[in-house]
């Protein structure tokens, strides 16, 4: 394989002694083969990891200006926003990015539910994702509850507090998560400190989640395995170039929340300072958590809502067996389609019923909405799986790609 | 294909559903507790190019003195930040000395008070929140630093509110000491109507009618939440042209390394 600049001589020295230019040519170069069929979905992973990187610099730096104690957090982030150079740049760039780290999480996974990316020989790459999103969940909570606003406080009571459902030990576990007996400054502290830890454990599993992919390579919108070099084309340039496409989408789409509209995702609440005396008229917590939210309160107990919203993520560890289907894509499974149509929405139902109080006909819906969810991945995927006829698969990946492209060169091509 | 066609057909149901859900989200209720939907009078600060009218800036400083800070603390302005609003050094030194903050302790361990300096914050017209409270009917009067983004609505809440006291209808019967407006939850206000025809006399000759003194205010009261706006548009509108061609130019050179795959 020839790396590239493989005839410069310091570049031969260091890889006699380190083979960091092969490695990182299997990695991401021309030694890496992927299916050349893939998507602008298959952007999100690289995505997400920019993303992560731009999460952990600004954080790094924001850090540098945070006080993490009750009577000065709130202080010292309006401090960052008036007197440090660029302090509101850095700081809506960490706040909105987590919206957009969210963002090209939840497209990555849905586009891996669509073509059937957790399915055998995937299942662990599948798990590692998700052991990813739920650190991720864990830390963007911690992370708004830093500035110490209405929100912050009481979301932190919130959640602190579903611990407390927990039989028995409960009460003592949170008083053990508070560090007190309410949330206050100890708890403020010991959340900087895992907000800070946790994006360098996110980092050390994404390692493993590409060290799983890297082993079976991607999945591709056909589903079916690649078959030989003719369906695979070199990572680099290719997929180099089209990541780097997606990358400035991303960044520009991004840059319009920061500079534009920076406050919209958050909540105005969290602008007014912690106040443990008084309660916001509803807490609410950042869009990407008010799914799981509307799943918590369907269940009118306690300790019920918090099993629910546990198995909604749950559930999602088993689909690589709940999915009985031989087929991946299902762009081939004219039932099973349908289904993910109807589950897409379902989710975002649930997310505005999320951010509703639980009154009057939100709590209905939300119930049939809390149902419906577990009632997708229990019952219609296996069963569809089991009935379904699937569509006729394409002979191979090159195939699939070159009837598509359909012009007079690419049939000479495929002769 | 019928199953594309049953595919779209669903897919369009299940849009639709998501997007009805949205518009009956955002209609707004006017059930008990609930407030009316604040005014959009339009200002100078909207839109991708806004920018604070500095008569706006100046005279809502001066509804602010003379008004807002009987009560209203407004804890995050240091005087150093006016001549952003357009006075000069001078003229926010002059400012400043009107104020007497607290020092201190000196050389024989006493505080003491001295005129305020550009480096000092404004003070605040309460000691603390419970003198605050003594003297306010029980009620704490919010700091305004932040108050346009701690507020549902931001400005065209706090514009809303300043315009918008009136009688209490018919089957309102108000607390003690309470006011009416409708743009408040609730509709109940410990606060009464702060601006007044004339309450203040604007030096430029502006007449100062409440919707005036209001709209003044709003724009003083937003830009001390968000020093930073005409800062971050104008750097806003650098960076999308600098990612709008760069996403261009890397358009361009995916197409020519992909071209001899298609």
């Amino acid at each position: 394989m020839s790396s590239p600049g493989s005839g410069n001589r310091i570049v031969q020295w260091i890889e006699y002694r380190l083979p960091i230019f092969s490695w990182l040519d299997h990695s991401v170069g021309s030694g890496y083969p992927a299916p050349r069929n893939l998507n602008y979905l298959w952007n999100m992973g690289s995505l997400a990891g920019i993303a992560l990187v731009i999460q952990i610099i600004t954080g790094i730096v924001l850090a540098m200006h945070y006080v993490p104690h009750g009577s000065m957090a709130f202080d010292s982030v309006e401090h960052i926003m008036r007197n440090v150079n660029y302090g509101w740049l850095i700081r809506y760039i960490h706040s909105n990015g987590a919206s957009m780290f969210f963002l090209v999480v939840y497209i990555h996974i849905f586009r891996g539910l669509y073509y059937g990316s957790y399915k055998y020989p995937r299942e662990l790459l599948w798990w590692v994702g998700l052991a990813i999103m739920l650190l991720m969940m864990a830390t963007a909570f911690m992370g708004y509850v830093l500035p110490w606003g209405q929100m912050s406080f009481w979301g932190a009571t919130v959640i602190t507090n579903l611990f407390s459902a927990i039989p028995l030990i409960g009460e003592p576990i949170v008083t053990w998560l508070w560090g007190g007996f309410a949330v206050d400054s100890p708890t403020l502290q010991r959340f900087f400190s895992l907000h800070y830890l946790l994006p360098f454990v996110i980092a050390g599993i994404v390692i493993i989640h590409i060290w799983a992919l890297h082993t079976h390579g991607s999945n591709n919108p056909t589903g079916i395995d690649v078959r030989g070099p003719q369906d695979t084309i070199p990572f680099h340039p290719y997929y180099t170039v089209k990541d780097l496409l997606g990358m400035g989408v991303f960044l520009t789409f991004f840059a319009y929340w920061v500079f534009y509209n920076p406050n919209y995702l958050g909540h105005p609440d969290n602008y007014i300072p912690a106040n443990p005396l008084q309660t916001p008229p509803h807490i609410v917590p950042e869009w990407y958590l008010l799914p799981f939210y509307a799943i918590l309160r369907a269940i009118p107990d306690k300790l019920g809502g918090v099993i629910a919203m546990g198995a909604a993520i749950g559930v999602l560890f088993l689909i690589p067996w709940l999915d009985t289907s031989r087929v991946r894509a299902a762009t081939f499974r004219p039932i099973y389609k349908q289904f993910y149509w109807i589950l897409l929405a379902d989710i975002l139902i649930l997310g505005w019923i999320g951010a509703n109080p639980p009154e009057g006909y939100f709590i209905l819906i939300g119930q049939l909405a809390t149902t419906y969810y577990f009632l997708h991945f229990l019952i219609i995927m296996p069963f569809v799986g089991w009935f379904e006829t699937p569509r006729q698969l394409p002979e191979s990946i090159a195939s699939s790609v070159l009837e598509k492209g359909g012009g007079g060169a690419a049939g000479k091509e495929a002769v | 294909m019928t199953s594309s066609i049953q595919l779209n057909r669903l897919r369009f149901i299940s849009m639709a559903l998501f997007v009805g859900a949205v518009l009956v989200s955002a209609t707004p209720s006017m059930a008990a507790g609930e407030s009316k939907a604040p005014l959009s009078p339009g200002f100078s600060f909207e839109g991708p190019f806004g920018t604070y009218d500095r008569g706006e800036l100046q005279r809502g400083f001066q509804v602010y003195q003379e008004v807002c800070s009987a009560c209203h603390a407004l804890k995050y302005l240091a005087f150093r930040n006016l001549p952003r609003i357009g006075f000069s050094e001078d003229q926010v030194k002059a400012i400043a000395a009107q104020y007497e903050v607290t020092d201190g302790p000196d050389s024989e361990g006493e505080m003491f008070q001295r005129p305020a300096v550009l480096a000092d914050y404004m003070p605040s017209p309460f000691d603390n929140d419970n003198a605050a409270r003594a003297t306010n009917n029980g009620a704490l009067p919010p700091d305004l630093s932040l108050i346009v983004k701690a507020r549902v609505g931001s400005a065209n809440y706090l514009y809303s509110l300043l315009v918008g006291y009136e009688d209490p209808p018919a089957d309102v019967e108000l607390g003690d000491g309470m006011s009416f407006n409708p743009y408040f939850s609730g509709g109940q206000i410990a606060m009464p109507a702060p601006l007044l025809e004339d309450g203040v006399e604007y030096a430029d000759g502006t007449v100062a009618s409440v919707n005036q003194m209001a709209r003044d205010v709003t724009t003083f009261l937003t830009w001390v939440a968000e020093p930073e706006m005409e800062a971050r548009k104008g750097m806003g509108a650098k960076v999308m042209i600098f990612l709008v061609l760069l996403t261009v130019l890397l358009y361009l050179v995916k197409r020519k390394v992909w071209r001899d795959l298609h």
